[in-house]
């Protein structure tokens, strides 16, 4: 028995043929992804390439997405602080690329510029239950009037949410209503938020998307591929019955356009005396950081390398010059690997500065304030210093020399004192995409799934 | 009560001030007489309580302060809230106010002149706090009401 895995990425489509009773990859082969109009050419030379022939046809054949621009939404929440940060992390959590995230009242303005935005999802939330609810019925009717054809997603306070659902669908609108993101104060429910938004990217976007020519001839396209992702490190994180998972850990992402990090892990205080604030953490948080993909935005991580001693080594014996012509270069073809020792060097230094600038981000921090009885310690996000593993995917990590040294980047550092980053953590190198094949299989093969992951992440120093 | 639903309070003590007990108590008793309350706890920054309120719909901010720091701490609310477009919410404010020995009445009228509608001093019991709320509420639900 094995599975065919096929992940469309914007420029390559990758199909991994998978032992299902030993996790095994038994074939591995990738093709360019081909023009919109017909991804499946792409994908049959993909799978032509797979040296399966012996094994006879798949048990399962599963497929995730972030091709033709991924899955585009768009959040609204009431504060930005509250329901607008639970919108946006259920968006996230479901594995979009968030376009635009809007609060309070929605204007002529925003709406307009949503209809322009073309998202496939839009997600409108706002109120506590029982809480405010005019600015989220306000906000139905001008969606409702709007030229917008985006599935729309309530998952808002849910006392209006017929009447919000009736004046969206009185307008042709297509509305689907889900729990609340923020029920009440202090309680983050984002799980049926990221539930319907794969259903809905399985029913409707990928339609829309023209994949479902790719869907009848070669594999089911049932997630877009963070999402995937995200569903590895979970299962890798928590096990199954059988087998025990591998306890709290960090997946980092190091993409072209963005960088991506996942962390699976509860994250409260593990210092004493210290006080939790803030919005409640998803324990499976997904951050994106669109300014540090190690191509698109070559040249703005560059003037980071430059002005941090820490990874300024990277640029030791590169002319000024070529580092501003390198760095262009790299956003104009972004699918180039580096051919000579200065280009790696310098891909190698991008790579760790994504890395470092995206967890920091994602990490939650110390905030000391001085009263009357000395300071008090406030942690706002995940506590993540005792996560246990870090791995590192995406193509740096299979390519680069230095690949463990970028994924050090990711670690505690002595002048930041209070990032509440990993100190102490084993790193791994997925060197050959395993996590999202394992996201695709969690579901339906949990254990097949695990067994990929233990057989595929190398550990590295 | 003259609305269909409980009245909903939004509870918390302000600035870096972690005296927990007086907030719990008070959180506790209101929760008894029936009102719907969402207790922010300890060091809660006017920025919170503001989009606590506005999330909740809430009818009324009481405010705790119990380390002296109250006038720093609690400077602006007021105006905070009009910006935030929930100006008239009824607010009340207790505990130990300022450092030192005062005449209360100096005390309330200074925390009056920033837009509390209530002071309450040292020693409050949780009954006065919910007489105080019954008739106020009240009071604002009858002008609600007379307005065509």
């Amino acid at each position: 028995m094995w599975a065919l895995l096929c992940d469309f990425g914007s420029t390559f489509t990758k199909t991994r043929a998978v032992d299902l009773g030993t996790g095994e990859v038994i074939a591995a082969a990738q093709a360019p992804t081909t023009a919109r109009s017909d991804l499946s050419e792409g994908l049959g030379r993909a799978i032509s390439a797979l040296d399966v022939e012996a094994s006879g046809e798949p048990a399962v054949r599963l497929a995730c997405s972030s091709a033709a621009g991924g899955l585009g939404m768009v959040a609204i929440g009431l504060t930005p602080t509250l329901t607008g940060e639970a919108a946006r992390q259920a968006a996230l959590g479901a594995g979009a690329k968030l376009l635009r995230s809007y609060s309070h009242r929605l204007t002529r303005a925003d709406v307009a510029e949503l209809e322009q935005l073309a998202a496939d999802i839009v997600l409108l939330a706002g109120g506590t239950d029982g809480g405010e609810s005019t600015i989220i019925l306000g906000n139905a009717r001008m969606l409702a009037a709007s030229a917008l054809s985006a599935v729309i997603v309530y998952a808002g306070n849910r006392q209006c949410a017929d009447d919000a659902a009736e004046v969206l669908r009185a307008h042709g609108k297509h509305v689907e209503v889900v729990e609340n993101v923020l029920p009440e104060l202090g309680v983050l429910n984002i799980e049926p938020t990221r539930e319907i938004i794969r259903q809905m990217f399985m029913r409707h976007i990928v339609h829309a998307k023209g994949l479902d020519g790719v869907q009848a001839r070669f594999a089911d396209v049932v997630m877009p591929t963070p999402m995937a992702v995200l569903e590895g490190a979970k299962l890798l994180a928590e096990g199954m019955a059988r087998r025990v998972g591998w306890g709290d850990l960090i997946v980092v992402d190091v993409g072209g356009a963005t960088t991506d990090v996942h962390s699976v892990a509860e994250g409260t205080p593990s210092q004493p005396g210290v006080v939790w604030k803030g919005l409640p953490q998803s324990r499976v948080k997904r951050t994106v950081e669109g300014d540090l993909g190690i191509r698109i935005n070559a040249s703005t991580i560059a003037e980071r390398l430059r002005g941090d001693r820490k990874w300024r080594h990277h640029l030791e014996g590169l002319e000024e010059s070529w580092i501003d012509e390198q760095a262009a270069s790299l956003a104009r073809t972004v699918e180039r690997l580096p051919a000579s020792a200065a280009e790696r060097s310098f891909d190698a230094g991008l790579a760790a500065a994504a890395v470092d600038i995206a967890v920091s981000r994602h990490a939650g921090r110390i905030e000391r304030y001085w009263g009357p009885d000395g300071a008090v310690r406030v942690q706002r996000g995940k506590d993540l210093s005792s996560v246990r593993s870090i791995v590192g995917t995406g193509g740096i990590f299979a390519h680069s020399e230095d690949a463990a040294g970028v994924l050090r980047a990711a670690l505690y550092r002595s002048d930041e004192p209070d990032v509440l980053r990993p100190r102490d953590p084993r790193l791994f190198l997925d060197s050959e995409y395993a996590m999202a094949s394992a996201g695709l299989l969690a579901r339906a093969y949990p254990e097949s799934a695990l067994m990929l992951l233990e057989r595929t992440l190398k550990e590295t120093a | 009560m003259a609305t269909s639903r409980p009245y909903t309070l939004i509870l918390g003590v302000i600035g870096a001030d972690v005296h927990v007990i007086g907030i719990t108590i008070l959180a506790h008793a209101l929760r008894e007489a029936g009102f719907n309350v969402v207790n922010l706890g300890i060091m809660v920054s006017q920025e919170e309580f503001i989009a606590a309120a506005i999330e909740v719909d809430a009818d009324a901010l009481l405010v705790s302060s119990l380390y002296g720091h109250g006038e720093i701490d609690a400077e602006g609310l007021r105006d905070h809230c009009r910006e935030a477009g929930i100006g008239d919410i009824l607010m009340y404010l207790g505990g130990n106010l300022v450092v030192g020995k005062h005449d209360f009445k100096e005390v309330e009228s200074k925390f009056r002149d920033m837009g509390f509608d209530r002071v309450f001093p040292p020693g409050t019991l949780p009954d006065d706090v919910l007489a105080w709320l019954n008739s106020d509420l009240a009071s604002r639900a009858a002008r609600v009401e007379e307005t065509p």
